[in-house]
């Protein structure tokens, strides 16, 4: 907070960058209707619960992506012999508040779509929101650890993350309907960033599967979380236990 | 002239040093390539020759736009982050006590940077993404030689802008809220977002003659045969001699500011 001005154009900034998206979207909708079949209030639900589901992640556990500096400067030994799990240590440190730029501007947008989506909000659909939020943060949060996890072999490469939480968030924006099914499968069934938004979203919004997945796949973004979470979990700790410091 | 030749050549050593890095990046602007192109095909789907590009010139755009992102440094980077930390640890006085031009050996640095990007990190996706979507690539070799001055020129008028961001860092000490704020105008009017021709006509037709469109949508439009070489490079060469003379003027009252702690 040292340095003021920097603060306050920083958060603006961290608005401004998802707003961008948006923005992007909105152009896109004063030429047409319907992108993939989807209105724009809907294609905003989408963008603004992937949004939400990034921006608390990346609150929480985004930090968790400098491990490949930690290891080269030597931090993260210093944290090792703290009696403070270590994966706690990295997400807290540097806990940025700027970050809340990102949540503000997606939750802001996740408001106004609520407000125009002509949805019947029957019981099923309107739990199905706050779990859809809960389930996309904790699967973006393992997927951040099981990049910090990788860079314990890849010190580099941590840009290969961003194609999977940025990359993802963008991905998770547009309506599944206008990607090639295979792209779609290979996003739900294997990177199961599809859990994120798309599949609880086509039960509250109604939609049809553009793959054909059964139905039921739209209520189990919780257990696809948890599943990844604990994966995230074991390849920390197998990336920690086979952590050799250089020592100095 | 040696001096920058050889500043220019170091850096772009610098950065083919890491290829981890280089592999990474290489994947991540291919996927972003892809999620845009499948956005595109949907819109230009709804709204056909919509900007005056059928389907394939702007799905063309999207891998170009990827090619160009990192080697125009359209969100801001490159040798900033550098400038920025010297100029936060003082050692930017080291740096003005050189007998070159503070600016020519940024410029020197940054082309060398931009040079590897272009050969290094662009033109992968753009071959993977003409693997798989059909874009229009021309034959004509005339063509691509406009496009690569053209990219050439969108890279200095890039450097100067960044330049003139980096130098508030002399009044602000941090200016990574600035040079954040710059990056995402130039990400937006750049073209990098939506081509400049799809925006709301007003916004297009001013964001068309600002510094940012050298970067992206004046080199793509050459390739794509939208508009010709010369006034490309005409309207780029201005305004790369106006951003690099007020990067000049800028950096005599910046340095003026410079206390050194001697000792």
């Amino acid at each position: 907070m040292a340095y003021r001005t920097s603060f306050v154009m920083m958060t603006t900034a961290q608005f401004v960058v998802t707003g961008l998206d948006f923005a992007t979207i909105g152009i896109m909708f004063t030429h047409t209707n319907s992108l993939g079949g989807y209105t724009l209030p809907e294609v905003a639900f989408l963008y603004s619960a992937s949004g939400v589901s990034l921006g608390l992640a990346d609150l929480l556990c985004g930090n968790v992506e400098r491990l490949g500096q930690r290891v080269r400067d030597g931090s993260l030994d210093v944290m090792l012999i703290r009696p403070v799990p270590t994966l706690v240590q990295m997400a807290a440190d540097q806990f940025a508040l700027r970050r809340l730029g990102r949540i503000t501007q997606a939750g802001g947008v996740l408001v106004w779509s609520m407000t125009r989506l002509h949805v019947h909000w029957t019981v099923d659909r309107i739990v199905l929101v706050p779990v859809m939020l809960i389930a996309g943060t904790a699967i973006f949060c393992a997927i951040f650890v099981l990049g910090a996890a990788f860079q314990f072999v890849s010190g580099d490469a941590s840009e290969v993350m961003n194609a999977f939480t940025y990359g993802g968030n963008f991905l998770t924006q547009y309506p599944p309907t206008i990607f090639a099914r295979d792209l779609v499968r290979t996003m739900t069934l294997i990177i199961p960033l599809g859990f994120v938004n798309w599949m609880p979203a086509l039960h509250i919004l109604g939609k049809a599967d553009p793959v054909g997945l059964p139905s039921v796949f739209q209520f189990l973004s919780p257990i696809v979380a948890a599943v990844l979470a604990a994966a995230g979990a074991l390849a920390w700790r197998v990336g920690i236990r086979s952590y050799r410091s250089t020592g100095s | 002239m040696a001096v920058y030749a050889a500043v220019y050549w170091r850096s772009f050593r610098r950065y083919s040093t890491y290829r981890a890095a280089t592999y990474a990046g290489i994947f991540t602007n291919t996927i972003f390539g892809f999620i845009m192109a499948y956005t595109y095909i949907a819109l230009w789907h709804a709204r056909p020759h919509l900007g005056g590009y059928n389907q394939t010139q702007a799905v063309t755009y999207v891998f170009l736009g990827q090619a160009l992102l990192l080697t125009c440094a359209i969100f801001g980077g490159g040798f900033s982050e550098e400038f920025a930390e010297r100029l936060r640890k003082g050692d930017i006085a080291i740096d003005l006590y050189r007998p070159v031009n503070l600016q020519g050996w940024w410029l020197a640095s940054d082309l060398g940077r931009a040079g590897f990007h272009f050969l290094g990190r662009g033109i992968a996706p753009l071959l993977i993404g003409a693997l798989v979507f059909q874009l229009q690539l021309t034959t004509d070799p005339l063509v691509w030689l406009g496009f690569i001055a053209s990219v050439f020129l969108g890279v200095v008028v890039s450097f100067g802008l960044r330049y003139l961001v980096a130098l508030s860092g002399f009044w602000l000490m941090d200016s990574r809220g600035v040079e954040q704020l710059a990056g995402l105008v130039a990400m937006f009017m750049s073209g990098m977002v939506l081509p400049l021709t799809v925006f709301p006509t007003w916004l297009g037709d001013v964001a068309r003659v600002l510094p940012w469109s050298a970067m992206l949508q004046v080199p793509v439009d050459v390739l794509l045969g939208k508009r010709s070489a010369l006034s490309a490079l005409r309207f780029e060469a201005i305004w790369a001699v106006i951003v690099l003379v007020l990067g000049q003027a800028l950096t005599a009252v910046a340095t003026r500011r410079v206390v050194v702690q001697g000792g």
